[in-house]
């Protein structure tokens, strides 16, 4: 029982604190917003390193709907300090724009809850039950400045396509109910490998379409603009973080799971999503005059390098798609806490003409964004080029030099928009007065720079940092 | 002397370090100790870069001339896989790590003045810039060489970006895109070879010496590894027809960005040649060296007639480079020991003598504002210190005997013509348009009658810019007569490199 216990310990914490937050919220007779965000981050804190204190428990709960391994251990570290993070760089912005409500911390708890029930998946049913519960809570979180008209249109959009992605997925999870009789991971991978039928290939296509849609991969990638645009920054920020990150450890255990022997039939998917998405990423991004859509395609065009490395259909694939989503998560929530610094007198800073002379007005932010834009373009030494180099290594490893000539093409063009932004913010004259930000993004800009450049590349933390990452593929085959 | 001290990753991180210095104490100077930390920005990093000189001199002199193997060897663990942290140098890379040292300072002590805005921002660039060149030379790891190589475009895409001229976003970006692209090309390559040497080696290995040692790769996949390294390092050169970035850049960039552009980036890409491309795929260098020939060919006399018909003076010395960076292409893929030492003589007097020549732009630019040929005429009167430097350095550019360019020249020509009369015919047909080109130059702007009143209150080099010429102009002429002082230290090395080169073409021939 208690052996049980400890392996959803994870999903136990958030569940638990989720609920108890909520009601605590609902029967305060005052604003406990603050509170409660504190104690959300203290929460996802500990679902973070409760598998780790707990050392690392593995096996299956629920009858074998979830599945606990090292795979699911480094998610839930990552997703709960991404999530955490997300939580504190949002606070400021809401309580300036007076929209700082308790069921904000509560959301982003059940989202995580979600999001851990996604990447612990063992059946079709759980993979569901996943991704409804983090969908649901997203929408409800890019519709959450409910006066506006921009936020509400994009969380309306959100989940109208939310729920057509529903339906694929559930079509397919269908289909392959149909072909293979069951719902399980375990029990679909042993009828595949007798071999499979277009029943099954067709089921699992509409698996991945629908997958496609969480992590806006092109051609499904059209709703990302606009909801990032409308939704609220720090929200945007928490969508371009961790559920990417979910989706795509789901999209891994799932290819390489039930789907492990019949890699010669998703990858050519694989390979379409990542090439459309590199390249309707990296050219989409060229006009973009508003930080946020520019934010946008920049997440389409990385789920593009992300699909390279798993396109591979090998534990290193799987373990370049963890390195460099990882990065990536890290480099976006930095990212974001520097957006989320620059405020002007009549509002956040949106368009990218606003950051004009930023190294004069706030040279610290200036150096910690030029890093992070350096750093997604992928140039050395900062971490972003080491994201591509692991993410290209076991692709070029499965033979496909040309899909990797293709990506860094792709990311050639890219850093031509990230290049804008740097000349705009050393090279254009001064407009506009900042606004002293928070010392919480400050400090959480700096930490993730610090981390970008040059903490994460010593030795003494790169080393076993790899060696985690390693074990968490492993234990996926 | 250092067999326990880490001076090759102490050379390479100091300026780092100082950088790092000056942007923490900015940081805590507060607005009040701005202005202070503004002036003393420069002697900081003078001081830093003078340091690192100090040690980059007695490396050399430590330095043991006699052995051919990579030396001060250092090799820690970095990020698993096979890709760990390998500093080490030879005798072809030690040169271009005290070249660097050399320039650095001079460049640093030329901004102080001619540089206005942001002074510590741009210190802390070069001091940036500093690490990653020096990095690059002495990088043993084919990761590790790849970050410093194009990590440099960082600080560069900066410096022409802020405190470049007129036109320095259109350089700045062109610059940045031009040689992105041609190094993603080799970036492909590099991760193709990490795959390779885990096939062929057992594990998967970034070390240059047990690649360059060991991994044997098949004839037809040569040619395209060859040809991903081949595309960043023409670029980087730069060889016609891909130079086209270089003359925007060096226009744009402030007088030390052009200095080091034409010192010490251009280098790399020669020094990458000298490196990769003739280890790893000696076949395909042997197979298409013609192609190289032809394009040397092409660089030095079409580029010789393009500088001649320039009418700013930055430009001009810009298309020299790339005719000049013709001979080095063309000495190095004469796969023979005068030729090869003659390459590496070219890029080590060439370093020298761009950098002096675009200084001595610099000091006409900082009085006048403008690089235009036509603007002055009859300087000899009014700066006559100035027109003796200038008439060093450009009969150096032109190669004439007792300047450093002849040696390089000469050699990189008698390397030649072993392999193609011809292409030597060609080249030498360079060296006589190289004296058009220059000697007109020299004619405008010194000789002749002040016409243009502007230029009458112009004033002679001051004390801090005879400072910094003094030691080019010293270097120039002592490599000028006394050239074993480099190819005694290049020569054990580069007859390694070509004994392995022969070796390993003489086995693919059978």
């Amino acid at each position: 029982m208690l052996q049980t216990i400890s392996l959803f310990a994870p999903q136990l914490v958030l569940a638990f604190f989720a609920s108890q937050l909520l009601s605590t919220g609902a029967f305060a007779k005052k604003d406990i917003s603050v509170g409660v965000r504190y104690f959300a981050v203290g929460v996802l804190v500990l679902y973070a390193v409760i598998g780790f204190i707990l050392g690392q428990p593995t096996g299956t709960a629920f009858k074998g709907a979830l599945v606990v391994d090292s795979y699911s251990h480094y998610m839930n570290f990552f997703l709960g300090m991404s999530a955490a993070a997300a939580l504190m760089f949002s606070k400021s912005f809401f309580q300036t724009e007076k929209l700082d409500r308790f069921e904000f911390s509560v959301l982003v708890l059940y989202c995580t809850l979600g999001m851990s029930i996604m990447v612990s998946a063992n059946t079709l049913l759980a993979l569901y039950i996943g991704i409804e519960m983090q969908s649901l809570a997203l929408y409800v979180m890019a519709a959450f400045n409910r006066d506006s008209l921009r936020a509400s249109e994009s969380g309306l959009k959100y989940f109208v396509l939310g729920a057509l992605s529903s339906g694929l997925l559930l079509y397919g999870a269908s289909l392959i109910y149909g072909f293979t009789g069951s719902l399980e991971f375990a029990r679909i991978a042993e009828v595949v490998s007798e071999g499979a039928t277009p029943g099954i290939i067709a089921g699992m296509v509409f698996l991945l379409c629908g997958l496609a849609f969480k992590i806006s991969a092109a051609p499904f990638h059209m709703w990302t603009p606009d909801v990032y645009e409308g939704s609220p920054t720090p929200v945007t920020g928490f969508f371009a973080a961790a559920p990417k990150f979910a989706a795509m450890a789901l999209i891994a255990r799932l290819l390489v799971g039930p789907f492990g022997d019949i890699t010669t039939q998703w990858q050519q998917v694989i390979i379409v999503l990542a090439v459309l998405s590199m390249f309707v990423g990296a050219i989409g991004a060229l006009t973009q005059t508003n930080i946020k859509r520019l934010m946008a395609y920049s997440s389409i065009a990385n789920m593009g390098y992300a699909l390279v490395a798993l396109s591979a259909g090998t534990e290193a694939g799987v373990k370049g798609m963890l390195i460099f989503m990882s990065i990536y998560v890290i480099t976006v929530i930095g990212i974001f806490a520097c957006i989320l610094q620059m405020r002007i007198r009549n509002g956040m800073v949106e368009q990218i003409s606003d950051l004009a002379g930023l190294s004069k007005s706030n040279r610290g932010l200036a150096i910690i964004l030029t890093i992070f834009m350096f750093s997604v373009m992928g140039i050395p030494p900062l971490l972003g080029f080491f994201g591509k180099f692991f993410a290209f290594v076991p692709a070029m490893e499965a033979g496909l030099t040309w899909l990797v000539v293709l990506a860094l093409v792709a990311s050639v063009i890219g850093a031509f928009y990230y290049l804008r932004l740097v000349k705009i913010m050393w090279g254009d004259e001064n407009e506009n007065e900042f606004v002293q930000a928070p010392k919480t993004l400050r400090g959480l800009a700096v930490i993730t720079a610090l981390l970008v450049f040059p903490l994460l590349l010593l030795p003494m933390v790169s080393i076993p940092a790899q060696s985690l990452i390693s074990q968490a593929a492993a234990s996926l085959f | 002397m250092f067999e326990n001290y880490p001076i090759l990753s102490l050379i390479t991180f100091l300026p780092l370090l100082g950088a790092a210095l000056l942007m923490v104490v900015t940081k805590f100077a507060g607005e009040d100790g701005r202005a202070q930390m503004e002036k003393n920005a420069p002697r900081v990093a003078l001081a830093v870069s003078a340091v690192v000189f100090v040690l980059a001199l007695v490396l050399t002199l430590d330095f043991d001339s006699a052995k051919a193997g990579f030396q001060f060897v250092e090799d820690t663990p970095w990020l698993g896989g096979g890709i760990d942290y390998r500093l080490g140098v030879d005798g072809i890379s030690v040169l271009f790590v005290l070249l660097t040292a050399f320039l650095t300072p001079l460049c640093i002590l030329a901004s102080e003045r001619s540089i206005k805005t942001r002074m510590i921002e741009y210190m802390v660039a070069f001091l940036i810039l500093e690490t990653l060149m020096i990095g690059t030379f002495v990088a043993l790891d084919l990761v590790l060489f790849y970050l410093f190589f194009e990590a440099v475009l960082i600080p560069m895409f900066i410096i022409i970006g802020v405190w470049g001229g007129k036109n320095r976003v259109y350089a700045s970006y062109k610059f940045f895109l031009y040689t992105l692209l041609g190094s993603v090309l080799m970036l492909a390559a590099i991760i193709w070879i990490y795959n390779f040497s885990g096939q062929q080696l057992g594990a998967p290995t970034t070390n240059i010496e047990t690649l360059i040692n060991d991994l044997k790769i098949p004839g037809g996949i040569q040619t395209w590894l060859w040809l991903a390294f081949f595309a960043s390092f023409a670029v980087k050169m730069p060889m016609w027809p891909v130079h086209t970035w270089l003359p925007d850049a060096h226009v744009e960039a402030p007088t030390a960005g052009s200095v080091i552009l034409a010192g010490i980036l251009l280098k790399l890409g020669g020094y990458g040649f000298l490196r990769f491309s003739l280890t790893m795929f000696p076949n395909a260098s042997l197979e298409l060296a013609p192609l190289i020939f032809w394009m040397s060919v092409i660089a030095i006399i079409y580029t010789s007639l393009v500088a001649y018909r320039q009418n700013d003076i930055k430009k001009l010395i810009a298309y020299s480079s790339v005719a000049h960076m013709g001979f080095v292409t063309m000495g190095i893929f004469a796969f023979n020991s005068q030729g090869i030492q003659g390459g590496i003589y070219q890029m080590l007097s060439h370093g020298i003598i761009s950098g002096a020549l675009f200084f001595c732009v610099g000091v006409i630019y900082d009085r006048m504002h403008t690089r235009e040929i036509a603007f002055y005429g009859g300087l000899v009167k009014s700066m006559p210190v100035f027109a003796a430097f200038l008439m060093l350095f450009t009969m150096a550019n032109v190669g004439l005997p007792g300047t450093s360019g002849f040696v390089g020249e000469i050699l990189t020509m008698v390397g030649a013509y072993q392999v193609s009369p011809w292409i030597a015919a060609g080249a030498a047909l360079g060296m006589i348009l190289s004296a058009v080109y220059a000697l007109h130059l020299y004619r405008e702007v010194i000789f002749g009658e002040q016409t243009n009143e502007k230029l009458n209150d112009i004033t002679d080099m001051n004390r801090r810019e005879v400072l910094i010429l003094a030691p080019l102009a010293i270097m120039t002429i002592i490599l000028g007569v006394y050239p074993s002082l480099i190819t005694d230290i290049t020569s054990a090395s580069v007859e390694n490199l070509i004994a392995n080169f022969n070796a390993a073409t003489a086995t693919a021939g059978n």
